[in-house]
């Protein structure tokens, strides 16, 4: 077990090392950087433009150097703690991000959580009622939640949350919380607000997670082990607590590899609709203003979460299912 | 086990037949057996996608919504700019068929505005003392069809006078059912055209790792790895944030589907990939090899013909996602941008929650989007169960 732990976080390394260099292709794409905008666009205003700031930043930055170093200078200021700095916030980018990265896993887990809980229940329920009338219509629900864009499914939900409920319209907690200190108010109006998130976010991962879970479980309750129990007089509680269910759970901890980054991926876009303080608005302000730093810090923080998780289900799996090869070979 | 058997038959004496014995007789294959066994894979797998009946009208609809993109001018009533300025924000009108009771033509009726000074709302109320029949084949807006001819003519246009918008109309007064229409043209093309892109990296990159193996299949193994470990949209985001803005809607439309294949095809490199590893294993890969066919005809006649099924059932599998990542992209304003119209560009007109509260209408692009996702699914869904000879 050891000895696979430290393989897998050996394999980490390169694998964030090349996310690196492709995300700093992807922000150096757009033609010509921040800071030539940021002058055209105040000289253009009739503006004086602060030079010696300018100078000072293009040095730190080496905007002037050609972009082989550039990205030396991005990867060696990462490493020590520098994520650069946020040209349009005129801030580190660690400033300016602050709540937000937090935030925004506090959403990822809570979604997580709940796909779990309602993929879960009817999964079973589905594969052990396979054809039935209610099988059907949650199999229906499920392609549903699959097609639904969740831009879509936040606006409405959102409407309809302030409608009914009153909750207040975009935001993570009540506005007169915001840049409060951590209090248990605090905590709950973020509660009162994050399921609307977390339900639109977790859509299409649990339509996924259900389907996958019937089809497993359906294949494991044909195998002739499961005759054999029900044979031997086995209640069928017992019968489906007892084996199938735990080999057909194993996608629900393997599954958080491809889960994270389609949440994290569905969260981006929803947190825009809904005006959530997390990474995805401000991402998308920093890709529309150009503003590097930003937007490479953001991309990275996400790969790096998604990494980091597939990371931990792999463990968890690996500690679940004792087929998984623990040496030599890859894991699937 | 019943009584009643037929009687049995005399006895016969001790008899041999003096015809040649010829096994197959025995076996008796009936005719539909035999034509069966002799088909080819691809009509096995139309016998079994057949019976998946979703799967075959989802197939139909589909069908039917890429042959619309053929005609869209022919089909939508007005054009794809036409405003009204008096029917901004206008609802949906029905299309009704009895009047007092009545059995008539399909009409409209007509609309009366008026902006409520108070809380300055545009309504809208039906005039029902006006009546509109419904028009066929008519003259209506002018076109250029695909740059062929100039023509008028529509399917069916509003009545004299009248006003047809099915599912209202914009803040610009535009119909929004004509503009789902002609939106259906790029949004649906999106996705073919990206996933074409999306297919052939797919089948190059798994058909490497699948047929060298070893170092080279390592390193696609990782590559793909890397690739699915970035968050989708975020990445989506940020390549269509670098497309120029100078370039010409076309080439943003062209841009925006590189992208999305260039994201996807880590699905259908492991599909291509995974086959391949299993079919260099079957027995009449090895047969083949010992009569000594060349790798590149054991690669084009046995083991692609082998897996075009699958790919082309996974190839429809991811479309959704990609009209999906489109009309998202779109939505966000990184996609495509007017004048290009596509369904997420016209959802982005319903961004703010007034649009969900005043003018719910708008998001009816969605439901589009919706249907076209599903039956993308259901059809894919048939098309791998058919595509699967062992179950």
């Amino acid at each position: 077990m050891f000895y696979f732990l430290v393989r897998r976080l050996a394999v980490m390394v390169p694998t964030l090392f090349v996310i690196s260099a492709l995300i700093f292709i992807i922000i150096q794409l757009p033609p010509g950087d921040y800071l030539s905008t940021l002058v055209s666009e105040l000289e253009a205003q009739g503006e004086n433009v602060d030079q010696e700031k300018l100078d000072f930043l293009r040095q730190q930055y080496g905007l002037d150097r050609p972009v082989l170093d550039q990205y030396a200078l991005w990867l060696k200021g990462m490493l020590q703690g520098d994520f650069g700095y946020s040209f349009e916030h005129n801030q580190p980018v660690v400033q300016v991000v602050g709540d937000q990265v937090l935030l925004s896993v506090i959403i990822a887990f809570a979604t997580i959580l709940f796909t779990w809980v309602v993929a879960f229940p009817i999964g079973v329920y589905s594969a052990t009622h396979q054809y039935s009338a209610a099988d059907h219509t949650l199999t229906f629900i499920g392609f549903l939640g699959l097609a639904t864009p969740n831009f879509l499914l936040a606006l409405i939900l959102m409407y309809l949350a302030n409608v009914y409920f009153g909750t207040s319209i975009g935001g993570l907690m009540d506005p007169k919380y915001l840049d409060q200190p951590w209090t248990w108010g605090k905590l709950v109006s973020i509660l009162e607000h994050l399921w609307v998130p977390v339900i639109v976010i977790g859509t299409s991962g649990t339509a996924t997670l259900i389907r996958r879970l019937r089809a497993n479980l359906l294949d494991e309750l044909q195998k002739p082990y499961v005759v054999t129990a029900r044979a031997k007089g086995l209640s069928e509680t017992r019968l489906l607590l007892k084996y199938p269910m735990r080999v057909a759970l194993n996608p629900f901890i393997a599954d958080i590899g491809n889960l994270l980054p389609a949440l994290l991926s569905s969260a981006a876009i929803v947190s825009v609709v809904l005006s959530l303080p997390t990474t995805g608005p401000l991402l998308l302000k920093a890709l529309q203003s150009q503003d590097m730093y930003l937007a490479g810090f953001l991309l990275m923080v996400l790969s790096l979460l998604t990494v980091i998780g597939m990371f931990l289900s792999d463990i968890a799996l690996a500690a679940l299912d004792p087929r998984i090869r623990l040496t030599g070979g890859r894991l699937r | 086990m019943s009584d009643n058997r037929a009687p049995a038959p005399t006895p016969l004496r001790h008899y041999v037949s003096d015809a040649p014995f010829d096994p197959a007789e025995t076996e008796e294959i009936s005719a539909e057996q035999e034509r069966l066994s002799t088909s080819s894979g691809w009509r096995l797998m139309w016998l079994k996608l057949k019976r998946h009946r979703l799967a075959v009208y989802s197939g139909y609809v589909l069908i039917v919504l890429y042959g619309s993109i053929l005609i869209s001018e022919f089909l939508a009533p007005y054009s794809l700019t036409h405003r009204h300025t008096d029917f901004i924000y206008a609802p949906p009108q029905g299309i009704h068929l009895f009047h007092d009771g009545k059995l008539s033509a399909p009409f409209t009726y007509g609309l009366n505005y008026r902006l409520n000074m108070e809380n300055l709302r545009r309504e809208y109320t039906v005039d029902e003392s006006r009546r509109y029949p419904v028009r066929y084949l008519c003259r209506g807006d002018s076109y250029d069809f695909w740059g062929l001819f100039e023509s008028d003519l529509h399917l069916f246009c509003p009545g004299e006078g009248g006003t047809l918008f099915l599912f209202g109309t914009d803040r610009l007064g535009r119909d929004l059912f004509s503009r789902i229409i002609y939106g259906a043209r790029i949004s649906l093309t999106v996705g073919l055209f990206g996933i074409i892109f999306s297919m052939v990296l797919g089948i190059i990159f798994g058909g490497l790792a699948g047929y060298y193996g070893g170092i080279v299949d390592s390193v696609v193994q990782r590559l793909i790895e890397i690739i699915r470990s970035f968050p989708e949209l975020p990445l989506w985001m940020a390549l269509s944030a670098a497309l120029p803005v100078t370039w010409s809607p076309i080439l943003i439309y062209f841009g925006i589907t590189l992208i999305l294949g260039l994201i996807d095809w880590t699905g259908l490199a492991r599909a291509v990939r995974s086959k391949f590893l299993a079919l260099r294993e079957e027995d009449f890969t090895a047969a083949a090899e010992l009569m000594g066919a060349k790798p590149s005809r054991i690669i084009g006649r046995h083991l692609v013909p082998n897996f075009t099924s699958h790919l082309i059932a996974s190839a429809t599998l991811s479309i959704p996602s990609m009209i999906l990542g489109e009309t998202a992209l779109s939505f966000l304003g990184l996609g495509l941008r007017p004048p290009v119209t596509s369904w997420g560009v016209l959802l982005s007109e319903a961004q703010s929650i007034n649009a969900v509260a005043l003018y719910p209408w708008l998001m009816i692009p969605g439901l589009a989007v919706v249907v076209v996702v599903l039956t993308f699914n259901f059809l894919g869904d048939g098309l791998r169960d058919a595509a699967d000879p062992y179950h």
